[in-house]
Formats: structure tokens, C-alpha cells, sequence
């Protein structure tokens, strides 16, 4: 076993409150200039540059893991953590079903799908910053149907978070993770939410990697992954 | 100005979706807030709630702040685990077609919780 360097929260271009400067190709550059070895794609409510940045790492050392941001009823940011592209699409297609709305580009900003190879593919025109119509449990339930990993976001923002929107973690939603935005506010949070994770929910490329978590497990996959954040058999994460 | 709950439901005409047992209490305030955190850092206790979220989490905040009733704006309702634990809390659960700045105005027209009220 070894340590993993994670950075799971960062968005492309296709969230509009993003930079254009965040397409799949600069992202794995940047991501494997901070000497990251896996980055999860997680834009808001929806999956559709992960596969592009998956297959602009295929030379790389880099994993890219699919992911989304997605908002509940309730205002709350959930990231959802795929293993391969198909399970991600089936999240996708339930979270497009209940989110509605049409993105204003001039005022949220251009939600731009772009390919491995820096070249536009289309935009995406639902309101993709808006609440979806599910429930934080349904998302959680859903994301563990599909093998995947929900994790708690930012928990220690004033906005959009479990803590902020709910007051407390709802009894008995089986989160698989909290993150904590700021790695420095680790022993306050620690004692009650576990495990804790910090990665850097970057829209610039800047940002890529200014927090990041080491995952002690086998080798750069979700199953690992889950592992490791339920401390099986030796594995464990680190901020 | 202090008002039992069943005044206020009876002049609004709100729909009780729970906690039906225990309507006869006094309401000193209102709070407005859909941040449950918000609503645990400033509410009060006697407080009537209004807030659209229909999470169960509001049952155990309300319980928490001794909140005399929540009413649930935009015609939304509570689901049934949310009826049965607010049942069991003997939380009051009312429900009104109106959004919250119609709601609010006509319970401060009411003389509900005063401006000058200091929470």
C-alpha cells in the first residue's frame, strides 16, 4: 500500500460559475504538474466533461474519477463519486429528471462542454446551478445503488452545506465522507464528522490542488477508495 | 402581543398537517428562515416558523428551540415520516398556499411579534 495524493472536488468549464481556462486538457496538466495522482471531475449537477478529462489523462499517471456536485431540495452539496462513466450517466440522467430550469449564460455564466482536446463540443443550456428536486437521502441512497461514494461538501462553509441548511446531519444518512474546505480548520470538525476529507473545489486552475487528501490503500480506484475512507484492513485518509 | 396558535390558524385558514395535539399553545414571535442553522442560532422559544423546507431535520430543530408550530409556505407538504415524527414531538405542522412574504404580512398585521420585539 502506499499514499495517494486526491484532490476529488474540482469543476471544469462546464459550471458557470467556473473559468473557461478549466477544460479537461489543462485540468490534467495542472493536476499532474501539483504531482496529484487522482483528481475527481464534480461539476454541478452533471458528469458530462468527466469522460473528456478520464481520456485526456490516458498518458498520464493521473486517474480521473467521474464525478458531480450535486444540489438537493434542501440546498445542500452533495459530491457524488463514480467508478466508470456508465454509473456516473445513470446519476446524471436521474439528476436531469428532477432539476429544472434554463442557465442564463450573461448572468451565471457559459456552461461549455468541451473535449480532451480543447475543442467546444456544445453548451450545456439546463440551469445547472439550481436545486434538484431530490432529497439529500435519495441522492445518498442513489449514489450507493450505483457503487458510488457521497461525501458531505464543505461542510464548514455558510453556504450550501449540510451543516448550514439542515443545522445537523440527519439521523441515519449514511455518508461515506465529510469535506472541509479549509484543511487548517481540521481539529474543529474533527471530533464530530468522520471521515474528514479536504480537497479544493477549484474553478480555476489556480486552485487545483490547494488542498488535496492522501488516501493510504492499493492502487488509484473507487473500491480503494471506499476502503480508505472506511478505514478497512490498514487503509485510512490523511489531510 | 401573545396569541394562541388556534387563533392564527382559524384567521389564515392553514391546513394542520401534524402535531394536531397541541394547537392550544401561545405564540409570542415569528421567525423566517429556510437555513436551519439560522434558525438555531436565532429563533425563539413560543415562535411560530415559517420556512419551506420539509426536511425531518426541522421537526428536532423546532423541538430544540421550543418552537410553538411551523407553517410550510408555497402549498408544499410534509411527508409521511415527517408527519409521524412531528406527531410524536407534538410539533405543529400547518400548511398555507400563500408565500412567505404574504404569510408574514398577515400575521404581522395580526400583531403577531412585534418589530420592536427584542429575540
Amino acid at each position: 500500500m502506499r499514499m495517494f495524493k486526491a484532490d476529488l472536488h474540482i469543476h471544469t468549464c462546464l459550471s458557470p460559475c467556473a473559468e473557461l481556462e478549466m477544460s479537461p486538457r489543462n485540468i490534467v496538466q495542472r493536476a499532474c504538474e501539483r504531482g496529484l495522482d487522482i483528481i475527481a471531475i464534480c461539476d454541478h449537477n452533471s458528469g458530462e466533461n468527466a469522460p473528456y478529462t478520464s481520456r485526456s489523462a490516458e498518458n498520464t499517471d493521473l486517474t480521473v474519477t467521474y464525478g458531480m456536485e450535486i444540489t438537493s431540495m434542501e440546498e445542500v452539496h452533495i459530491l457524488a463519486l463514480f467508478e466508470n462513466k456508465q454509473t456516473m450517466l445513470s446519476m446524471q440522467s436521474l439528476v436531469y429528471e428532477h432539476l429544472q430550469g434554463v442557465n442564463i449564460d450573461d448572468l451565471y455564466g457559459d456552461q461549455v462542454v468541451v473535449n480532451e482536446h480543447d475543442e467546444i463540443m456544445g453548451f450545456n443550456q439546463r440551469l445547472l446551478i439550481g436545486a434538484t428536486g431530490l432529497t439529500v437521502e435519495r441522492i445518498v441512497h442513489e449514489i450507493h445503488e450505483l457503487g458510488g461514494i457521497a461525501i458531505a461538501a464543505h461542510i464548514d462553509r455558510e453556504s450550501f452545506s449540510i451543516l448550514s441548511q439542515l443545522g445537523f446531519v440527519p439521523e441515519g444518512l449514511n455518508l461515506d465522507a465529510f469535506e472541509i474546505s479549509a484543511p487548517e480548520r481540521l481539529e474543529e470538525y474533527g471530533d464530530d464528522y468522520q471521515p474528514l476529507v479536504s480537497f479544493s473545489d477549484a474553478h480555476t486552475l489556480e486552485g487545483i490542488g490547494s488542498s488535496y487528501t492522501k488516501f493510504y490503500m492499493e492502487a488509484a480506484n473507487l473500491t480503494e477508495m471506499g476502503k480508505a475512507l472506511h478505514g478497512e484492513q490498514g487503509r485510512g485518509v490523511f489531510i | 402581543m401573545s396569541i394562541e396558535l388556534t387563533k392564527i390558524i382559524e384567521e389564515l385558514d392553514l391546513d394542520v398537517q401534524a402535531g394536531a395535539e397541541a394547537l392550544h399553545h401561545e405564540v409570542t414571535g415569528v421567525y423566517v428562515s429556510d437555513m436551519l442553522s439560522d434558525v438555531i442560532a436565532h429563533s425563539g422559544a413560543g415562535h411560530i416558523w415559517i420556512t419551506l423546507q420539509i426536511h425531518m431535520n426541522i421537526i428536532a430543530v423546532a423541538r430544540l428551540k421550543e418552537i410553538t408550530g411551523i407553517i410550510i409556505v408555497n402549498g408544499r407538504e410534509i411527508g409521511d415520516d415527517v408527519r409521524e415524527k412531528a406527531d410524536e414531538e407534538k410539533i405543529p405542522v400547518m400548511g398555507t398556499d400563500m408565500n412567505t412574504y404574504q404569510l408574514a404580512g398577515k400575521l404581522y398585521a395580526m400583531g403577531v411579534g412585534s418589530a420592536d420585539e427584542d429575540v
